[in-house]
């Protein structure tokens, strides 16, 4: 199979422990997938690791053919890799535009820019010369996200985007990513609240204690499925696997 | 998962993989050849023994304080110059200088104390610099008293009394038992109470912060030990020379000296201060009339070890046979 | 009026120490590294200064178009090499190699040049002074090293907020993982900023020996210590007060050598333990800075 990420086999220790079992993932061009799973599930791991933040144990991370496995963070980013990591992790001494300016530095051709940002987050254009640190959270989560958009990826990764936002902030944030898709950009979204998953996503991938437990199309699942694969509960009567 | 954090039955907890009376046997033994040294082996050998202690002091200190406290000191030389300084000073008020050496070694833990509320501020290499300020203020403060000496220094009042074979063998006898005290205090140290504080630092730093009032106590004896352990050092020294001058007892030679021997042979191990030191004192008689040829290249030495082994000759060992020869924590074996 | 000529000659002085210092500053705030070898690399590029330059045919006060390159180049390979190795272990490692790295070049200048001090010879330029009055005399050249040192915490400053690679040094700075998911490489970026950190100590270093003498020992005992004091006292992270630290610090320091020549540097030390009992984020620190 020859998607845009092709994640095969993939095993990763954090020292003695292991936070990725043996997991395979596929996602194409303009593909939504949604990763989801408990707690400590090692959904972040999964995509600090495609992103190369951290070194596999076993298994390889193909990216539009190529296998990117041996290269370092900065370098998946000029081929096409962006991710928007847990907790935002902005540069809190610069300001909102000296971000993106970051976030732009090593960018590909394509149709995100600064101002395209700005077109997405109107309020932006206003306060782009203001210090990050005093923003919200939810604005600090658009900048996060604005900021690896702008480096025009192939493949956005966006890790627990919602998390600590309030819902109306969660729903403006997610409207974003349809239009994000329509430019044929593939999205790979890490989320521990299982509905916000289901909504944007094509295909949904189910991480328990670091294994695969379920992967397939949102509306082939049961929602009795996906709570026995999302917290193990009589795991060893279903499929490991799932239904696909 | 459960095999880590739960021990199964067939195995027990235990402290060293030898019998406890090994290790008492064996100290007695060491410690009764050392003591008999001045009498069995030739002069030259026993003035090695005698510098070979007096780093062994040092790095067992300077352990103390980075290996097992997280503090990086450069500033140790400080503690030696002020004990080499506090016993001129009290031998020539007339006390005997060999009576005078815990005296000594206590000043040097007084004047640490206020250090402390001063240094603890900064942390991690703003710290270590700040140790050298502090050293470099002791040395110019004692260089600008006459009564000591000023920058020439002073001969050691006290020792013209004893023959030339009685003063080698009690200067030997003085830095040995001096460097016994270190040794087995710091020990026991580990063993006890604040050792146990030292290891949950060591472990998780986040956790021993939570408790941070203890973690400052715990940091703030260790550097008040180490300053005591360091001005006895400065004592024997000022003894053994026995002269005392501002440019050999605030030298950081010294400090690089106990450095270099604690990384070499493990830093943060209770063995490591030895081996290292035996390895100084190898490289040392084997490029001896090369000048500052054997720092140098126990220097680099030390620098390759810290960056490819920095377990250090002794973690090298221990990895290879899981043998520990002091052993401080307890470990799970199988039965 | 004598006075006023100590203090004048304490911020002519202070100058140097800015220089010393903002090297040591950088390379703090951007990898959290305190180089112990920072005074050490200044005095190697003293005695290059001292022993290359002759060769060159070109004239001496110019030597540090050369040596102020080579040592910038100098600091990237270390950085990539050396400093990154220990980076890379923990931050106790930063401290032993650079203290190692301290003491091999200490002892081998002693091995190669002996403890006798080298100074870099520019003619009688070095005497020019001027004089303000009775009392007060300026020397040209240190308030050249004042005007130098004003200027290079200037230009770092615009070069740091205004330039795309100093925008990237202040995001590695901030978060590291984060500005490689940028796509910035921080192991370049860091050999940036220990070029510049390198290549401003050896212009200090360089700067020094033309103005006194060089010693095997000047880099640990005098360079490392004056420019540490600087940044503590003017507060960790503010490169303007860095310049103030220095400043103070010289002023200091002339004040204690008014009494008694042997109390200048004392005089320094008391300083700055008086602002670590008394403020110790500095003058213009901020408290975070000190965790
Ligand atoms: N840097 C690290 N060092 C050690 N262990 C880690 C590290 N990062 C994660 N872990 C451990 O790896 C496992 C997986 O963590 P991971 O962060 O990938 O989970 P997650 O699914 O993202 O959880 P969450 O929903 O809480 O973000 C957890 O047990 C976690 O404790
Ligand atoms: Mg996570």
């Amino acid at each position: 199979m020859s998607a845009l990420l092709d994640v095969e086999d993939l095993v990763v220790h954090h020292g003695q422990l292991c936070a990725v079992d043996d997991v395979s993932l596929h996602v194409a061009e303009g593909e939504v997938l949604a990763v989801v799973g408990a707690n400590g599930a090692g959904k972040s791991t999964l995509l600090r690791t495609i992103a190369g933040l951290h070194r596999p144990s076993a298994g390889v991370v193909h990216f539009a053919g190529e296998d990117v496995s041996r290269l370092g963070a900065h370098e998946r980013v000029r081929r096409g890799i962006s991710l928007v990591p847990e907790g935002r992790r902005l540069f809190r001494s610069l300001t909102l535009e000296e971000n993106l300016l970051v976030g732009a530095h090593k960018a590909l051709t394509g149709s995100f820019d600064i101002p395209a940002v700005y077109e997405i987050f109107p309020w932006m254009r206003e306060r782009r010369r203001a210090s990050v640190a005093q923003f919200s959270g939810g604005e600090q989560q658009a900048v996060a996200i604005g900021r690896a958009l702008v480096a025009n990826p192939r493949v956005l990764m966006l890790d627990e985007v919602s998390l600590g936002l309030a819902p109306i902030v969660i729903e403006r944030i997610y409207e974003v990513i349809p239009s994000i898709v329509a430019q044929g950009v593939a999205v790979l979204l890490v989320e521990q609240d299982v509905s916000q998953g289901l909504k944007v996503a094509h295909r949904v991938h189910c991480l328990l204690e670091g294994r695969t437990s379920l992967e397939g199309r949102p509306d082939e699942l049961s929602a009795r499925d996906i709570e026995e694969a999302y917290f193990g509960a009589d795991l060893h009567h279903s499929q490991p696997g799932g239904p696909s | 998962m459960s095999a880590t954090l739960v021990p199964d039955v067939g195995r027990t907890v235990v402290r060293a993989n030898y019998h406890p009376a090994t290790l008492v046997g064996g100290s007695v033994v060491v410690a009764a050849f050392f003591s008999a040294a001045p009498w069995i082996l030739p002069a030259a050998w026993v003035s090695v023994l005698n510098n070979f202690f007096l780093l062994l002091i040092l790095a067992t200190m300077w352990n103390l304080l980075a290996g097992y406290a997280g503090m990086v000191s450069i500033g140790q030389q400080g503690f030696i110059g002020l004990g080499s300084y506090a016993l001129l000073y009290l031998a020539l008020k007339g006390m005997n200088p060999f009576a005078a050496i815990p005296l000594a070694a206590l000043v040097a833990g007084v004047i640490a104390v206020p250090v402390t509320f001063l240094l603890f501020r900064l942390r991690g290499g703003y710290f270590s610099v700040a140790t050298w300020v502090v050293a470099d203020s002791a040395m110019l403060v004692i260089l600008s008293i006459s009564y000591l000496g000023g920058g020439t220094g002073r001969p050691m009042p006290g020792l013209t009394s004893l023959s030339p074979t009685e003063y080698n063998h009690d200067s030997y006898l003085a830095t040995w038992l001096t460097a016994l005290v270190v040794s087995v205090g710091t020990y026991l140290l580990l063993r006890s109470r604040l050792g146990l504080v030292l290891a949950s630092m060591r472990d998780s730093e986040t956790a021993a912060r939570s408790s941070g009032a203890k973690v400052t106590s715990t940091r703030r004896w260790i550097f008040v030990i180490a300053a005591m352990g360091c001005g006895a050092a400065g004592a024997v020294l000022a003894i053994s020379q026995p002269f005392v001058q501002p440019g050999n007892a605030f030298n950081i030679n010294w400090l690089a000296e106990m450095l270099f021997a604690t990384i070499i042979g493990g830093i943060g191990t209770v063995e490591g201060p030895i081996i290292g030191t035996i390895v100084y004192f190898v490289l040392y008689q084997t490029l001896q009339g090369l000048g500052a040829w054997y720092l140098i290249i126990f220097g680099a030495l030390a620098v390759a070890v810290a960056l490819w082994q920095p377990g250090g000759v002794w973690g090298l060992v221990r990895d290879k046979t899981r043998f520990e020869l002091l052993p401080v924590g307890y470990r799970v074996r199988e039965k | 009026m004598t006075w006023t000529n100590v203090i004048v000659q304490g911020i002519l002085f202070g100058g140097f120490y800015a220089l010393f210092a903002c090297g040591l500053s950088l390379l703090f705030g951007v990898m959290r590294i305190i180089n112990l070898a920072h005074g050490d690399i200044a005095v190697v590029a003293g005695y290059t200064a001292v022993f290359l330059v002759p060769h060159l045919h070109i004239a001496e006060v110019w030597g540090f178009v050369v040596v102020v390159p080579i040592f910038a180049l100098v600091g990237y390979v270390l950085q990539r090499t050396l400093l990154q190795a220990a980076l890379d272990r923990s931050p106790l490692t930063t401290l032993l190699v650079t203290f190692g790295l301290s003491v091999l070049i200490e002892n081998l200048l002693l091995e190669i040049y002996t403890a006798n001090g080298q100074s870099v010879n520019i003619g009688s330029l070095i005497g020019n002074s001027w004089q303000v009055n009775s009392v007060i005399y300026v020397s040209w050249f240190q308030l050249v090293v004042l005007i130098v040192a004003v200027a290079v915490l200037g230009v770092l400053q615009v070069y740091l907020s205004k330039t795309n690679t100093g925008r990237l040094i202040r995001a590695v700075s901030d978060d590291r993982e984060a500005a490689q998911i940028c796509g910035a490489n921080y192991r370049h970026i860091f050999g940036i900023a220990a070029a510049i950190a390198v290549a401003t100590v050896a212009l200090a270093g360089i700067s020094y020996g033309i103005l006194t003498e060089l010693t095997p020992t000047t880099g640990g005992s005098q360079v490392l210590l004056y420019a540490f004091e600087a940044v503590v006292i003017g507060g960790i992270g503010s490169l303007w007060g860095t310049l103030i630290g220095g400043i103070l610090l010289g002023v200091a320091q002339q004040i204690g050598a008014h009494y008694n020549p042997a109390y200048q540097v004392l005089a320094g030390h008391v300083l700055f333990l008086a602002i670590l009992a008394l403020r110790p984020q500095g003058l213009f620190g901020k408290k975070e800075a000190l965790t």
